[in-house]
């Protein structure tokens, strides 16, 4: 219980510090934080219940006052802003990759991969994206096109957050919980 | 860590939380409710003056710099498409909303804020009680200056290490130092008669 406990905690804290540490390069050359990541290394490594708590956890004391969002964004003003979508799908998305990591006979990295992509990136534009339209008053269809921008580079980050949970079992068998 | 409240106490810091929320849900509400530039001009000129009463009004400022170039991109996006004016309504509504949350965040604490969510997570006692979500927080809250730090040694030691940027294995460093690290609390939390 304490363990779940902490694990939760250490992994709210863990998504913070991913938004401080410069920005890393994701092979192609194109830096981007590493924020979003630690998203999906929640719904891996923690399990569909315990990583959407921890994401909860992360995005509560965001809400009161704490600057932890990358470029030190905190505070209510998030949850009105165009990225409330997002920050909306987060817990989802975490749940639904941890979800769908129980799915995997035995880890792998592409299992891995694929429950990483489909929680961290197609759940969490389903939020994301009418969040967009809503607060920039444009239809979906073009909040739509506007945010895939970025989707090449959330497919490498589920590709890290993959070979990251991989690794991570092979180091610490009997930690990751999925 | 510092927190965005402001240092500067302001009469608006004795207000109580819940009540500054509250009013603070109903002007958002009203505000996404209206139509128009002119309606969303004023639901801005309602935070502005209120900072400007409370001598807030550099920090509050400060803080709309990261939603500029997003205000910049729904202006440019919305005139290529030819809706100027819904453009400028959406941006001045966007800032508004936005500013006005901020100002709650200035005036009040972090323990306030913190026993509003508790206040709010109430209802959810018998499967998540009060007291662990408040422990949950201080771990987070002690341990992201911790994490933190440990990510910038690692990525000091690789930038001392390697010309190439910063890559994968330093965050799998992070990960596995997170994971080490909630063994060892959960171990000396356990030895001191657990979570409750």
């Amino acid at each position: 219980m304490e363990r779940n406990l902490v694990r939760i905690a250490l992994f709210a804290a863990l998504i913070a510090a991913l938004g401080v540490i410069p920005k890393i390069d994701m092979g192609f050359g194109v830096p981007i934080t590493a924020q979003s990541l630690g998203i999906m290394l929640c719904g891996t490594m923690l399990g569909a219940r315990n990583g959407a708590l921890a994401v909860l956890l992360f995005l509560a004391l965001t809400a009161m006052g704490l600057p932890l969002l990358a470029g030190g964004r905190g505070g209510i003003g998030l949850f009105v802003s165009p990225t409330v979508g997002f920050l909306v799908g987060f817990p989802i998305a975490a749940f639904v990759t941890g979800w769908l990591m129980g799915w995997q006979k035995e880890l792998s990295t592409v299992g891995t991969f694929n429950a990483a992509a489909f929680g961290g990136i197609v759940t969490l534009y389903l939020f994301g994206i009418p969040g967009i339209a809503l607060v920039t008053g444009k239809p979906l269809v073009e909040a739509f096109w506007a945010s895939m921008v970025f989707v090449p580079g959330d497919v490498v980050k589920a590709a890290i957050a993959a070979t990251v949970t991989v690794a991570v079992a092979r180091a610490r068998p009997g930690l990751v919980q999925a | 860590m510092l927190t965005l409240t402001s240092e500067r106490v302001t009469p608006a810091h004795a207000w109580p939380a819940g009540v500054k929320l509250g009013g603070l849900a109903l002007f958002t509400l009203g505000l996404f409710a209206t139509q128009g530039a002119l309606a969303a001009g004023l639901g801005l000129a309602l935070p502005l003056a209120a900072a400007l009463a409370l001598g807030l009004v550099r920090d509050w400022l400060r803080l709309f710099r990261p939603l500029l170039w997003i205000g910049a991109v729904i202006l440019a996006w919305h005139a290529l498409t030819g809706s100027a004016l819904e453009g400028l309504a959406a941006t001045l509504r966007l800032f508004a909303a936005f500013g006005a949350a901020n100002l709650v965040t200035m005036t009040t604490r972090l323990a306030e804020m913190q026993a509003v969510f508790l206040r709010l997570a109430r209802p959810l006692a018998p499967l998540i009680p009060p007291a662990r979500i408040a422990l949950a927080m201080a771990l987070v809250i002690r341990f992201i200056p911790v994490l933190s730090l440990r990510a910038a040694q690692l990525s000091a030691a690789w930038r001392a290490r390697s010309a190439r940027r910063i890559g994968w294995p330093l965050i799998f460093a992070i990960t596995l130092a997170a994971l080490d690290d909630a063994e060892h609390v959960a171990e000396a939390l356990r030895a001191r008669g657990g979570a409750g």
